[in-house]
């Protein structure tokens, strides 16, 4: 079993004017986690709707697991799950009952799904929430029984759509943890994330996607090294200074300077640490005073602002759902 | 603020901590069990519909509390002038305001069904290896004993009312079978609407402009023979009026005519034409 896991030729899909996905091609191997990193509206979720067979390509071809997307959507189905953005289980019945549901679905008699359920819902930290509707569950809970549903039957192939969204820190940990072990039993995942932090921690290898294009692909280090080997973050102490520090990185590194969003914050990419320290001691001359400074790799945000001209986190794009 | 701190807090107590290994072993262990026929996943999706009345019974109130009012309110107010006395119109008027009813309550199927694709549950349905259709016709089947409620509660009303049906319970019980047929046919012009239009709420507004001359320009309240000419010609050939002849031939034990054989050939066209509609429109539903 040699074939990829994903493997897209020009994908389409156009809604109404706009082009949601705009010609992608992926190849993703079998294992691991793929990372499918994008801004709101970047086409993320319509990419991954066509691949789990919810939507069908306008242009384009794509196979996962060697079985083509329209033709065999079946086998397809059969051998993928998908993890929505939004709660994929019923609301109005137990988490219990939802399990058995998709048990009974995939094939399972009545006492093999309930076995099923007791034993996703000990695995999941959830039996004492059985019996309890699932929209009466927390936002954490909620997605451990959404994961949990898609694993009903080990699937060969996962899709997490934006599977952190909207969680608390803790309960984010405990997606990845569950991620993690996944990955580790042979399940290849793709995963769609619009935090970068996100993509850096799990995600063996990353697609960039914007506009509905693949606007960059590598493991986190490749891509942050196409942006330069490291790079100077700097936050002066009044905002009304940073202009003036901003001229005098510039001068002393040589290269350009970045303003961040956080009004204070300059960042730019640096080769070597030599000219940081001469520019330091330049803004103290200039008498600017720093609250914080760090010299490090570049962090995924500046990679996606390198890459597209524009920050990651701009999120004021229209919600992809509405597509 | 701190009320939904102390709820969130309380929700993490009763969620217990991650077994990772557990999971793990999960992933592992699940042979892969045989693939369930249509019939199997169907009648798996109508359960599904049985545990969201247990979970909200509410949902029962309009199969309930509809054709109580539906039934008292027109043979009360119309059966004195239409036919002499109260009495004597039930006799007549009670399966036609049986089929009226359940016809009425067939369009919250479209209204539940749009609901459910809003909230995501159906990306998974559609995700998973079963034969397609059978999300929607389980959510039929469970509808069917919603409208079997209804049609008890009609027929209790009406025994109230002085209605004594001459074909008995076999008649009554064989006239709500062929009501229920043709409500589940029915029901695929909602899915199928569901499918095409955003919002539930547009869903409820074109099934009352479809329901409306279905069920009022029949025979159901009075005898199409004083009617204008050109409203007897759509009575003729509107189905529910074939339904409820029949249905009133059933449950009155008078012989059945040729209404029965038009009414099921109208049930298998309309599952024909919209049930092949509402599967090629969820195919991309949004």
């Amino acid at each position: 079993m040699t074939e990829l896991a994903i493997e897209t030729h020009g994908l389409v899909k156009v809604f109404g004017k706009e082009r949601a996905v705009d010609g992608v091609d992926l190849a993703i191997e079998r294992g691991g986690i793929h990372g499918f990193l994008g801004p709101n509206g970047a086409g993320k979720t319509t990419c991954i709707r066509m691949l789990a067979t919810l939507l069908r390509p306008d242009a384009g071809t794509a196979t996962v697991l060697g079985h083509d997307i329209i033709r065999a959507a079946d086998e397809v189905r059969s051998l993928v799950s998908l993890t929505g953005q939004f709660a994929s289980v019923d609301g109005d019945l137990t988490g219990r009952e939802n399990l058995r549901l998709i048990g009974r679905l995939f094939g399972y008699s009545g006492p093999q799904a309930s076995h099923r359920a007791d034993e996703l819902l000990g695995a999941f930290g959830l039996e004492d929430a059985a019996e309890r509707q699932v929209k009466k569950y927390s936002g954490g809970m909620r997605r451990r029984i959404d994961i949990a549903a898609s694993i009903v039957v080990t699937p060969e192939l996962l899709f997490l759509d934006e599977p952190t969204t909207g969680l608390d820190p803790r309960s984010r940990n405990e997606v990845w943890d569950i991620i993690r072990a996944m990955v580790s039993t042979g399940t290849t995942v793709m995963l769609t994330t619009q935090y970068l932090d996100e993509a850096d921690q799990l995600a063996d290898r990353i697609s960039v996607i914007d506009r509905g294009k693949i606007i960059a692909e590598g493991t986190s280090s490749e891509l942050k090294a196409s942006v330069g080997s490291g790079s100077l973050h700097v936050r002066v102490m009044d905002r009304s200074d940073r202009a003036a520090a901003k001229a005098i990185l510039e001068r002393e590194l040589g290269v350009d300077v970045v303003e961040s969003v956080d009004p204070q914050a300059l960042t730019a990419a640096v080769e070597a640490s030599g000219p940081v320290t001469r520019a330091l001691t330049a803004l103290e001359g200039a008498r600017i005073e720093l609250a914080q400074f760090s010299l490090g790799q570049p962090t995924l945000d500046e990679v996606f602002l390198a890459l597209t001209g524009h920050p990651a986190e701009d999120s004021d794009s229209d919600e992809e759902a509405a597509a | 603020m701190s009320a939904t701190t102390e709820t969130e807090t309380a929700l993490a107590k009763e969620s217990k901590a991650l077994q990772t290994s557990a999971i793990v072993s999960a992933l592992a262990s699940t042979p892969r069990p045989q693939r369930p026929g249509p019939l199997s996943t169907s009648l798996t999706f109508g359960w599904r519909a049985l545990l969201k009345i247990k979970h909200v019974p509410e949902q029962l109130f309009d199969v309930t509390a509809f054709p109580i009012i539906m039934t008292l309110m027109f043979t009360v107010l119309f059966g004195g002038a239409l036919a002499g006395s109260t009495q004597d119109y039930v006799q007549f008027f009670l399966p036609g305001i049986m089929v009226q009813s359940l016809i009425m309550i067939t369009m919250y199927t479209g209204h539940t069904l749009r609901t459910d694709i809003e909230k995501g549950v159906f990306d998974r349905f559609r995700s998973l290896p079963i034969w397609r259709p059978s999300a929607l016709v389980g959510m039929l089947l469970g509808d069917t004993v919603r409208f079997t409620i209804a049609a008890i509660v009609t027929a209790v009303v009406g025994l109230f009312l002085g209605w004594r049906p001459g074909g008995g319970f076999p008649g009554v019980a064989l006239g709500v079978l062929l009501i229920l047929v043709f409500a589940f046919s029915l029901g695929w012009i909602w899915t199928f609407l569901s499918l095409l239009l955003r919002s539930a709420n547009s869903i409820m507004g074109v099934a009352m402009l479809i329901i409306t001359p279905l069920t009022f320009g029949s025979n159901i309240f009075v005898d199409p023979s004083t009617m204008p000419g050109w409203l007897q010609a759509w009575v003729e050939v509107n189905p529910v009026s074939h339904l409820v002849t029949t249905v009133r031939d059933l449950m009155g034990g008078a012989p059945v005519g040729s209404s029965l054989p038009l009414t099921l050939l109208w049930s298998v066209g309309l599952v024909a034409v919209f049930g092949t509609l509402t599967m090629w429109k969820y195919r991309d539903p949004r």
